[in-house]
């Protein structure tokens, strides 16, 4: 496994810098937090269990999607399917620096993935592609995309408390708009409509056909195996 | 398989949610470790992720009142237009505001 790339090592000093550059997209991301808190209070969700939720698993999008399932009951298997496949983007995410990672000792690489999202990754990735050695922008624009995201649900929570009736002021959209500006601006690929209508199709006919919830995961497994369909782009050599 | 909505089972629920998502977050770096991912197993997440999404939304987009369909029209056109979620967004949330209090 030793082969002749630069380094990285992880410190307190550029875990302080990846904070600091962080911190501007943060403020962004108090609001999308404070659209969670209100969001999952309107699902039911307790103050508590929101801010929990946030800290705990700091992953917005299938956050908001979980919320969909909460009700007197929590069906099991598509909590873990949604949470696993919105997240399922973070496998590739992680194996694309995973070169730069080995790098470091055992402990502190699956420590430094602890707090990665597609932000933090993104510029940490930038790093790695222009040379740089420190890890330091992976896990400290971790930690402030996660310390404002917590501040932000608790906002939300210490607002939304006092709306009654959300739905009057559109609130109860604010889960589906959100999903949608994620998935419109992740993509700039038109060949992703064929899996997408596939999904939605699929979804359409569970929910007609299968029992509740079904529609998520094969909605999913539809869209991703109308993917493997798509010409493979220009096979990148990572 | 459900649990109920306590705060046990919520919390069981949070630690299971947070218990996968790490599983994400690190598995990459794992299996990479060992195997290489190829363009197919790729292909098929890539696609997979933003599927998941569709999936979710379909319901409200069926179900949901026309304040909830124009909202999530909005949201599209602001979000083409403008490439910025926040402002999108807002225009979502502004959109069924406007059409549930005419």
């Amino acid at each position: 496994m030793t082969r002749p790339t630069p380094g990285a090592q992880l410190d307190l000093a550029g875990t302080l810098v990846g904070i600091r550059r962080m911190a501007p997209l943060s403020l962004f991301v108090i609001v999308f937090g404070l659209a969670f808190g209100v969001a999952a209070l309107s699902r039911g969700l307790s103050g508590l269990e929101a801010v929990l939720m946030s800290a705990l698993v700091f992953a917005g999008a299938s956050q908001f999607a979980a919320l969909e399932l909460w009700g007197p009951q929590i069906p099991l298997l598509p909590l873990i399917a949604i949470t696993f496949a919105i997240n399922a983007r973070h496998l590739l995410m992680g194996a694309a620096i995973q070169p730069w990672l080995a790098h470091l000792p055992a402990r502190q690489r699956y420590a430094s993935v602890v707090l990665m999202s597609d932000s933090n990754w993104a510029m940490a990735a930038a790093d790695y592609r222009s040379g740089a050695t420190n890890v330091g922008m992976l896990v400290g624009g971790g930690i402030a995309l996660w310390l404002a995201w917590v501040l932000g649900t608790l906002l939300g929570v210490a607002f939304g408390s006092g709306i009654e009736q959300p739905e009057r002021f559109g609130l109860d959209v604010i889960m589906g708009c959100f999903l949608l500006a994620m998935l419109v601006g992740g993509q700039r690929d038109l060949g992703m409509l064929l899996p997408w209508a596939a999904a939605a199709l699929a979804a359409l006919a569970a929910m007609a056909w299968l029992p509740p919830h079904a529609h998520v995961i094969v909605g999913a497994l539809a869209g991703g195996l109308a993917g493997l369909l798509l010409p493979s782009r220009g096979e990148t050599p990572s | 398989m459900s649990l109920p909505t306590t705060l046990a089972g919520t919390l069981a629920a949070l630690v299971i949610m947070a218990l996968v998502t790490y599983l994400t977050r690190s598995g990459g770096v794992f299996i990479m470790s060992r195997l290489p991912i190829g363009p197919r197993v790729e292909r098929f997440i890539n696609a997979m992720a933003g599927s998941v999404l569709v999936a979710v939304i379909t319901p409200m987009a069926v179900q949901g009142d026309w304040g909830a369909r124009l909202a999530l029209v909005a949201t599209l056109v602001v979000m083409l237009a403008t490439r910025r979620p926040l402002p999108a967004i807002l225009a979502g949330i502004l959109t069924a505001a406007l059409w549930r209090l005419w």
